[in-house]
């Protein structure tokens, strides 16, 4: 046993670079579907129904997609409509589609759970525009949304295994190398299971730092 | 020589929520150094008329002008781009009935906020202002709590406070007691009181009769929308004009009586 994981020891570069595959994977995921997210928010609030409407089809069905499907639809279903990506943009773009789905619909709770009348002082004392947004919305929407939106990374982090299936050499597709060039699943696997935590670890620090800002200003 | 002392004049205001008309023809003067009450029922418009001074509400008719400028509509009679709409509110403090302090701010924070990043005015110099004003309200040893950690009388003094950070010319209460525990209340309304010796200009939306009776300089009495009633506030408490006055007065004093207020 002690020998398989001086094995696995012995491909560490190809086990690191499936980590730091996965981590630029995850990080550009969660960046650009929180992004999207915000984006997507207002639509999902907005008064016109056709607007809200669409963006309320579109939040659900992703939610209701198994994630492993939608990456198959992504790399192998849209080459028939014309549009062929390689594995990374196939990879990136269906965790970053998907995962804005989620994004929205928590800021959209966050945000309808704010009080109206912080924001409404801003207005009043001569916010307007992006400053209002920057200086009075965002931020204690991200406090309070920060526990979430922890949780979606991991989510991602998570998902992005999947994308083993598309040939993405990210630490799943690393682990299943070597565990197929020498026969040592268990060590393989089990070493990659550790550096997946040793990711979510990394997040956690992150959303408990991000809650203890919030809970002094609760 | 008067018109230069008005700081702001309310000309045929009007303002409906869909068949509801709140406001209707409501008119209001208001001199430097005046503290105007603004009293009457739940829902007779007492708050919109309030918000539509710094356009927080748009009226459907009427002018409200600060310091002789038309606010909400520039020269050409179009509405007013955000930026010159922003100018105007920064010289117009408001405090809320719930607060409305920044959460995420402390209360040192809340003040500077406007100054530093709206009215663009140095740092040190907020900076000391606000202290001063923090120990003027009381709560200079507050300055880093945030205003979650704050009783309602505290958070409702760092209200005022705030508003008063931006140099005002005109301030603005919208029923500032109404949220706040009875014992609470005294509080905030000595610092209102201070306020209106020192001849701060102030427009009170309020319910607290006695407050009203010995700090204001002039009654507004609205009733469904409609200016019924306005006057010197000794005349007004003693000698009600109109019936809707009195009734009113009646209740107030009926709910003293019965120790309610």
């Amino acid at each position: 046993m002690i020998h398989d994981f001086g094995i696995v020891w012995t491909e560490r570069a190809l086990l690191l670079s499936g980590l730091a595959n996965t981590t630029i994977l995850s990080v550009l995921a969660a960046i650009a579907s929180l992004l999207l997210g915000f984006a997507l928010t207002p639509a999902l609030m907005s008064k016109h129904l056709a607007v809200s409407g669409t963006a309320r089809v579109f939040v659900d069905g992703m939610r209701c997609v198994p994630f492993l499907l939608f990456a198959y639809i992504v790399y192998y279903g849209l080459p028939s409509l014309g549009l062929r990506w390689d594995n990374w943009t196939s990879g990136l773009f269906a965790l970053i589609v998907y995962n804005t789905a989620y994004m929205a619909e928590t800021l959209r709770g966050a945000w309808v759970a704010q009080p109206r009348e912080p924001i409404e002082a801003g207005v009043a004392f001569g916010f307007s525009d992006l400053k209002l947004f920057r200086r009075i919305i965002l931020p204690p929407l991200l406090l309070s949304a920060g526990p979430v939106i922890g949780n979606q990374t991991i989510q991602i982090i998570k998902d992005s295994a999947f994308l083993t299936i598309i040939a993405l050499p990210e630490l799943t597709h690393a682990a299943s190398s070597i565990q197929s060039r020498h026969y040592v699943p268990f060590a393989a696997f089990i070493t990659a299971v550790f550096l997946y935590w040793g990711l979510c670890l990394v997040v956690e620090a992150g959303v408990n730092s991000v809650g203890r800002l919030a809970e002094a200003r609760r | 020589m008067a018109a230069l002392n008005k700081v702001l004049d309310v000309a045929g205001v009007s303002k409906r929520f869909g068949a509801n008309e709140v406001l209707s023809d409501v008119s209001l003067q208001v001199d430097k150094g005046e503290t105007v009450c603004v009293l009457g029922p739940s829902g007779s418009g007492k708050s919109t008329l309030l918000r539509c001074i710094n356009w927080l509400e748009r009226p459907d008719a009427g002018q409200i002008y600060l310091n002789g400028q038309r606010v909400g509509v520039s020269g050409a009679g179009i509405a007013m781009s955000d930026r010159d709409l922003s100018k105007i509110r920064t010289r117009v403090g408001m405090v809320f009935q719930h607060f409305a302090l920044w959460p995420h701010l402390t209360v040192l924070q809340n003040l500077m906020e406007a100054p530093v990043q709206v009215q663009r005015r140095p740092k040190a110099e907020v900076r000391d202002e606000a202290l001063a004003l923090l120990e003027k309200v009381g709560l200079v040893e507050k300055r880093d709590a945030f205003p979650s950690r704050l009783s309602g009388g505290q958070k409702q003094r760092v209200g005022i406070a705030r508003a008063l950070a931006m140099r005002p010319d005109l301030l603005l209460f919208d029923e500032p007691t109404s949220a706040l525990d009875p014992e609470l209340v005294g509080e905030v309304l000595v610092v209102m009181r201070e306020l209106a010796h020192e001849g701060m200009t102030m427009v009170i939306v309020t319910h607290e009769m006695g407050f009203a009776r010995e700090a204001a300089t002039r009654v507004l009495f609205l009733d469904r929308g409609r200016n019924v009633e306005s006057g010197p506030p000794e005349q007004f408490f003693a000698k009600p004009e109109t019936e809707r006055a009195r009734q009113f007065l009646q209740r107030y004093a009926g709910d003293t009586a019965n120790g309610k207020h």
